[in-house]
């Protein structure tokens, strides 16, 4: 059997502009019932149907984990994506009807820790608000160090401190303030787990600099969607359903193969899940990998693609879908 | 009208018995007349009315004995209930699942009111009233995990989500088929799963596993396991083995059919909302051998499994000793003519 | 010993200097020699960061060489039970970057992991070596006493007096193998008991 996701259809009940860059958006279920419970950390995939395109974003939510009522959802404007970001600031306004994903959560918190340690970068902060909610409601103990560009552009900053005080420290880039990560991380009490989520330098910074000091790998937790990127047109041979399908330049290949009629299960449609795996029968070109699911290994046998955001250049491609 | 309790016992006299509307919905798991390990999951989706799966948390007539039975287990042993300190959480997503499912199944039996945070739980059956603050330890007489738990049958396993494997982190378990909650807590789905021979290699647990993490909210998923105990008793645990273990030295061909029970165990797997955590309640089945053969292919189905069992499997299920006798009063009833397909009877 | 094995048996490997700002090696008797043979493999300077605590047992050997390893301290105890305060002081004080590294006995290494999993390191960032004798710590899962330095199957339990099957199932928390009665269906039956764990 496949697993997969359920879908909720909801109506946008608001949308407010955050900053210059941040929109959100709150959604609530048409039939007026309560939405899922969710953990902090889980996502939602918003399926934006733009005319006859339809694209599926995942967005972390950032409401409280304890209200129902409805889910929220940040999204910062990203002028040169794929156009995910720009139909959800210029398309959507209150009264829309749209179908999200049940909330899956690959980027859960460790309960046992004894302290959870959090680094934001940007608009990676939408987890952590979420989290925090989380565990201050349950009496957690946590930190969250935050990285914004400006003062204006450093998202719900003023919400945190307001509600955590000195549990949350921001640190601005234009102001030329750094974390001092190596003593941060050497004075963290035994049993602390790690949070990372925002730009992809900032969590590979993290990451290593955690491991050169002694932080086992199951203490360190990261968010790492990657947004598919856009590219070169390609054809595929998809084997088992016998058809030929062109991926458009702004258009991710699991995309195509569902515009195709083919449906592989999902989760994340960012790599990391693992649901959407496909098997190469034969190749002949260059793959673009871009997940973090499959190994080095995996990669260079040329035998495996994560088709959410892995794309292809060459002469031919077939896979087992 | 609602369901009617037997009053009955799984220890010493043994009154345990199914009335005959309950043979007909025991969920034999024989689908074919032999047996090996697979990943036989499959969704967890209501079926048809009148089987254990017309609710996806079946409640029947022996639920008031059943819990009367833990009782007695827990006050001998309070270790078979054990919650790690970080599964609080996912003990109140559980205290909430099964509220949910057993009052939205029978409705005459369960109520539950929710303002908030203020709950209101009526259990009929056990004579509870209570109203308390979801979330707040406090306000009910022992965890949520062990609360709702003392009120529903079967055993639950809550397992943490981490590092791409899943911790047996918290559970009540005082039905098992002979394992034990207290040596068994914090390990993972490979320790725990060990002594379990063959299905290793078979690299069943590694696929299972995989599917398992990957269970979402809404979408739960079920397997059927099997053994078989002698004289219905729930309460099979290690714990207690040299009490029970010389039941299986008691079988004689005059007494098969009352003391050789088929032990079913219908096993289903849900994330939890809050703790992102998985329960696996493993609820128990039983049935006498001549309650099992009044359905005629069933009797000859078992006969073949049983006869035909790889060695390992039998050992491991601990049928060693009585296998003999076992499959000798079963051949009696298999004429050699076919069984249809599936797992009813005809 | 058997080459079959199941997966909960504990697997221990060979101790490797780890990336960290402090190192804490807890050893028994033959454990030092663990310890010895990883230095050769350690940067210069990795033991002035390390704290070693070591259990000599009767022969009291190995001292010595430990010394020569000028660890920023040496800590010599008579047994685990004397050392567990002064490990548990340690571990709570403790910052993430503490590596700890095990070897020695099956028992030593099961009770010194079972504080510092207690203390929130995970089993799996643990280095661990076993050496010297392979008795057994054993839980009776009938009365729940721990039988220690257990080297026959079957065994008695200490406790109850039950005779036991050892397994190889074993639990991290409790820092023991599972014990169950091997006779129950027939108290009868008594299996001749042999050296199994020496």
């Amino acid at each position: 059997m496949s697993t997969g996701t359920t879908k909720l259809d909801v109506v946008v009940s608001d949308v407010v502009p955050v900053n210059d860059l941040v929109t959100r958006f709150h959604f609530r279920r048409r039939d007026g019932e309560l939405l899922p419970t969710f953990s902090g950390g889980a996502h939602v995939v918003v399926e934006m149907r733009d005319g006859d395109r339809t694209r599926l974003n995942p967005y972390s939510l950032m409401g409280s984990p304890l209200d129902t009522r409805e889910y929220t959802i940040s999204i910062r404007r990203d002028d040169v994506g794929r156009g995910g970001s720009l139909f959800m600031h210029r398309q959507v306004k209150p009264g829309l009807e749209m179908v999200i994903s049940y909330p899956v959560n690959l980027f859960s918190l460790d309960l046992r820790a004894k302290k959870h340690l959090m680094l934001a970068g940007g608009i990676g902060i939408t987890p952590f608000m979420a989290q925090t909610s989380q565990l201050a409601g349950a009496g957690g103990n946590f930190e969250l160090h935050y990285t914004c560009r400006t003062a204006s552009l450093g998202t719900y900053a003023d919400v945190l401190r307001e509600r955590y005080g000195s549990r949350v420290r921001l640190y601005h880039d234009d102001r030329e303030e750094r974390i001092d990560l190596d003593r941060l991380l050497s004075s963290q009490p035994l049993g602390t787990h790690l949070y990372v989520c925002g730009p992809a330098g900032m969590i590979n910074w993290v990451r290593d600099r955690a491991a050169s000091l002694g932080w086992p790998s199951e203490t360190v937790h990261f968010e790492h969607f990657a947004a598919p990127q856009p590219g070169a047109p390609f054809d595929v041979t998809l084997a088992v359903s016998g058809k030929t399908i062109r991926v458009g330049e702004q258009q991710s290949l699991l995309e195509a193969i569902e515009a195709a009629g083919v449906d592989p299960p999902y989760l994340c449609r960012g790599g990391v899940c693992g649901q959407c795996e496909t098997n190469v029968i034969s190749s002949d070109g260059k793959f673009i990998h871009n997940d973090h699911w499959l190994s080095e290994e995996d990669h260079r046998s040329g035998c495996k693609i994560m088709p959410c955001v892995s794309r292809f250049e060459g002469k031919s491609l077939v896979l087992e879908r | 009208m609602g369901i009617t309790f037997r009053k009955e016992t799984f220890r010493d006299d043994f009154t345990f018995k199914n009335s005959p509307e309950h043979i007909r919905r025991f969920p034999f798991p024989f689908n074919e007349d032999a047996y090996m390990y697979a990943v036989n999951i499959e969704p967890h989706v209501v079926g048809p009315k009148g089987s254990v799966l017309e609710n996806l948390i079946d409640v029947d007539e022996h639920y008031f004995a059943e819990m009367q039975d833990r009782a007695l287990v827990l006050a001998e042993d309070p270790l078979r209930c054990q919650s790690l300190p970080h599964m609080t959480l996912a003990g109140w997503d559980l205290l909430e699942l099964l509220m949910e499912q057993q009052a939205l199944g029978y409705p005459e039996h369960f109520t539950l009111e929710r303002d908030g945070d203020r709950w209101r739980w009526i259990n009929r059956p056990l004579g509870i009233d209570d109203t308390f603050t979801f979330g707040d330890t406090s306000t009910l007489p022992y965890g949520p995990m062990e609360y709702i738990t003392r009120q529903s049958q079967g055993d639950f396993c809550i397992l943490d989500q981490r590092d791409g494997n899943l911790w047996m982190d918290a559970g009540m378990v005082t039905t098992q088929a002979d394992w034990s909650l207290d040596f068994d807590i914090g390990m993972n789905f490979f320790e725990w799963h060990a002594p379990v021979p063959l299905a290793h290699e078979k690299g069943i647990f590694t696929r299972a596993l995989k599917f398992l993490t990957n269970i979402q909210q809404g979408k739960p998923a079920r397997r059927l396991n099997w053994t078989m105990t002698i004289n219905p008793r729930l309460d099979t645990s290690p714990e207690n083995y040299h009490k029970w273990g010389p039941d299986r030295a008691t079988v004689t061909p005059e007494n098969v059919g009352d003391k050789v029970h088929l032990r079913v165990e219908l096993q289903s797997f849900w994330r939890l909302p809050r703790s992102n955590g998985i329960v696996f309640p493993i609820r128990c089945y039983l049935i006498k051998m001549d309650e099992l053969v009044t359905q005629p292919k069933w009797a000859r189905r078992l006969h073949r499994v049983i006869r035909d069992l790889p060695e390992e499997l039998a050992t491991y299920k601990g049928l060693t000793r009585y296998r003999p006798t076992l499959v000798e009063w079963l051949s009696k009833l298999d004429d050699g003519s076919p069984t249809s397909p599936g797992f009813g009877p005809d | 010993m058997a080459a079959k094995t199941i997966i909960s048996r504990p697997i221990y490997g060979t101790l490797s200097p780890q990336p960290g700002k402090h190192h804490l090696f807890i050893a028994d008797a033959e454990g030092a020699v663990a310890i010895t043979d990883m230095a050769g493999k350690a940067p210069s300077g990795f033991f002035g960061s390390a704290e070693i605590v070591f259990i000599p047992g009767p022969e009291g050997k190995h001292i010595a060489a430990l010394e020569a390893l000028k660890p920023a301290q040496l800590h010599v105890a008579p047994s685990f039970a004397s050392l567990l305060p002064r490990l548990r002081q340690t571990l709570t004080n403790a910052h993430m970057g503490l590596r700890l590294y095990l070897a020695g006995t099956e028992g030593l290494i099961g009770q010194a992991m079972q504080a510092a999993l207690e203390a929130g390191i995970d089993h799996t960032s643990m280095q661990t070596e076993q050496r010297g004798s392979l008795a057994r710590r054993m839980q009776c899962v009938h009365c729940k006493g721990i039988t220690e330095n257990v080297t026959t199957q079957p065994a008695t339990c200490a406790h109850c007096g039950l005779l036991l099957l050892v397994r190889d199932h074993y639990s991290r928390r409790l820092a023991a193998f599972q014990g169950v009665c091997i006779n129950a269906e027939d108290r009868s039956e008594i299996p001749p008991m042999e050296e199994a764990f020496p």
